[in-house]
């Protein structure tokens, strides 16, 4: 059934790129056979021009003018009002007494929730690993277990959990069924961030149990068969073994984990909406809803408030970069 | 506290504790990853009364029904469980007030008073496929899948083709600039898209992309992670495959879509699932996008169907299941490939 797709395919392949021929080989007359490397990078250089480099550009020049304008010639020049307006702040450990109090909430619900989600996912993604690890039955259909909800949309991912905890959903069902008392589990805000971060950790688990399957299974068994004669215990060989050689892999595990955990937006989004209140409000919401949810949009301080979210993302990629590099590095200790 | 099981690689050859705990985590993990979908599907498939139903039953049932002489409509068939008529199982013809007239199937000329807190209704088995096919008939479905399908293809394309034309560029050429040209693309791994959303926003409307899938297709193209991967393949190739096909006069674009091409497909494999992965779950920059529901994605219609006021969580949920299951059919297939992709290049 698949060869005559696969021969069709082909076909629309061969007479695709056959087209281009003559164009590309007059170009090359032009070029010579060196220089029309320059020609091939074209194409996604003028695309990562458009849309990265000048908006990285422009991204300064929006942060410091202002009016809901999107066109850069209508918008008046404002120097650093934006980020004056953005971290004037009595107590920053107080958003209320804050002149853009959902901003500082908005931090705060962030640094919150990128330290227990990343620290509770790095937790479960260890164990989970450890535990994939072993000579089990099944694994790789194990391994599936824990990975297919990273291949689920944000916006399905929400609504599969919006239905659980709805309040008359299958949870409170459970819990009234069981005596226990029932909650409206997305409306009472301290539940509400609970489950922000349970369902990002349920949702992106997989993805870092495969990159620490990975590193455990580059542990050469032989380390772990001399500790086995020297009559090393479990848990020793696990802190003293495991770990330590896990470590380059752990690093970047929190990298990465830390990067995305500080972009967090679309389950949330879609879950809670930042609510109630703004007990769930991200970072990223909160720029969203600045510059393209809220009339009238305030383009300025969304693009002031991306340029600190984008400081704090810099540095965790140079961190990213320095703790990639030591595990090259370290690969031949 | 027995944290043994965590570091046993190999079997012991007799069920001890740590097993027991193993398999433990392993099944309550397939609890809570798989349960919650299994119920969202179990859902999609019980009529919207029967959604409303606290607490929930864990299988789609719906009333039975049958066909009683003498009367027209079908009736609906209720068993008793208190009172005069206890035991049986009984049809009724209506309802006035807190009493119902109902009639013995068997028997229908007898009309029998039963009160309503004393009967509960028969119920079999069924599957509500009505949210299904409500989904093509009234909400549109077939659109928003379209426009989710096309931008998910044409980027797809898009996507492989620049990537590998730059990354062969990178990765065959020697020429001035190389190497700042290579920093700078992996640099833009640093700038995520979701700090930059203003400014792209406004090329993309002076482009006037606002509003088409264009829109979302262009600005996310020209991956920094399509161009690393593929490069860093390319590289293993031998040079001396494109110079032995230069010695017969192929053009440079020859060797490139005749010879590097072929020969990357397992990074480009690598690449199309990653790029269909996103390309169908984005949901952001759709989001700021595209604003009239007939450009919306199937993630951008589900998003504005479960925000209505008067959500019917039937459809709803019909829709969340017909929006996970290509992507879940691809994993099935692809399953080994996607794995290890991902742990091979420690990208999403």
């Amino acid at each position: 059934m698949f060869a005559p797709i696969a021969e069709a395919a082909g076909w629309i392949y061969r007479a695709v790129f056959n087209l281009l021929e003559w164009p590309m080989l007059a170009i090359q007359r032009l070029t010579g056979p060196q220089r029309i490397a320059w020609v091939f990078l074209l194409p996604n250089l003028v695309i990562f021009g458009a849309f990265t480099f000048l908006p990285i550009i422009l991204s300064f020049f929006y942060a410091t003018t202002g009016s809901d304008n999107i066109l850069l010639a209508d918008r008046p020049y404002v120097g650093f009002q934006n980020f004056s307006v953005l971290l004037n702040c009595e107590n920053y450990l107080d958003p209320n007494s804050c002149q853009r109090d959902l901003f500082w909430r908005a931090i705060h619900n962030t640094g919150w929730f990128v330290v227990l989600q990343v620290g509770f996912m790095i937790l479960f993604s260890l164990i989970t690993a450890l535990v994939l690890n072993q000579n089990i039955p099944f694994r790789g259909f194990f391994r599936s277990v824990f990975f297919y909800p990273v291949l689920l949309s944000p916006v399905v991912v929400a609504l599969i959990w919006k239905w659980v905890l709805q309040r008359f959903g299958v949870l409170n069902a459970a819990l009234e069924g069981s005596g226990l008392p029932t909650v409206n589990w997305l409306l009472e805000a301290d539940w509400a961030f609970f489950w922000i971060i349970f369902v990002s950790i349920w949702a992106h688990m997989g993805f870092y149990v495969l990159i620490l399957l990975a590193g455990l299974q580059s542990i050469p068994s032989d380390v772990y068969e001399a500790a086995e004669m020297d009559g090393a215990s479990k848990w020793r060989t696990f802190s003293r073994i495991t770990l330590p050689l896990l470590m380059p892999t752990m690093a970047v595990v929190v990298v990465l984990s830390l990067i995305r955990a500080v972009q967090a937006f679309d389950e949330i989004f879609v879950l809670t909406g930042g609510g109630p209140g703004s007990a769930t409000l991200l970072v990223l919401q909160f720029i969203y809803e600045t510059g393209f949810a809220v009339q009238p949009r305030i383009y300025g301080i969304a693009a002031a408030a991306s340029i600190l979210m984008a400081v704090v993302l810099l540095v965790l990629t140079l961190l990213q970069l320095r703790v990639t590099r030591n595990q090259a590095e370290g690969g031949s200790t | 506290m027995s944290l043994g099981f965590l570091t046993r690689t190999r079997g012991r050859g007799r069920f001890d504790i740590t097993d027991w705990l193993t398999w433990i985590y392993l099944f309550t993990a397939i609890f809570l990853m798989f349960g919650p979908v299994l119920w969202v599907v179990l859902s999609s498939f019980k009529t919207e009364a029967a959604l409303q139903e606290y607490p929930p039953t864990l299988l789609p049932l719906a009333p039975i029904t049958v066909s009683v002489e003498g009367y027209e409509e079908p009736l609906q068939l209720f068993r008793v469980i208190a009172g005069e008529h206890e035991g049986k199982v009984l049809a009724q013809v209506r309802r006035i007030g807190l009493m119902s007239q109902m009639v013995d199937p068997a028997n229908p000329a007898e009309k029998l008073q039963v009160n309503i807190n004393d009967r509960v209704p028969e119920r079999e088995f069924a599957l509500a496929l009505e949210n299904y096919t409500a989904l093509f008939d009234r909400f549109n479905f077939g659109l928003y899948f379209w426009n989710s399908a096309f931008i998910t293809v044409v980027a797809t394309i898009i996507t492989v083709l620049f990537n590998s034309m730059a990354a062969f560029a990178l990765s065959k050429y020697q020429f001035r600039g190389r190497t700042i040209v290579f920093v700078l693309i992996i640099a833009t791994l640093m700038i995520p898209p979701t700090i930059n959303l203003i400014p792209i926003y406004l090329v993309v409307a002076e482009l006037g992309l606002v509003n088409s899938p264009w829109g979302v297709i262009w600005p996310a193209v020209a991956t920094p992670t399509g161009v690393f991967l593929l490069r860093q393949y390319m590289l293993t190739i031998p040079d001396d495959l494109l110079d032995a096909a230069r010695m017969d006069h192929a053009s440079e674009w020859k060797v490139y879509w005749r010879i590097v091409l072929p020969l990357s497909a397992p990074a480009l494999a690598v690449l199309v699932i990653f790029s269909v992965m996103w390309r169908w779950n984005e949901f952001l920059w759709p989001l700021i996008v595209l604003s009239r529901s007939e450009n919306f994605t199937l993630q951008l219609a589900l998003n504005s169907f479960q925000g209505e006021l008067q959500t019917a969580w039937s459809n709803l949920l019909a829709m969340t299941i017909l929006t996970l299951l290509p992507i879940t059919l691809v994993f099935a297939v692809l399953q080994k490939y996607v794995t290890t992709g991902i742990a091979s290049s420690g990208v999403k």
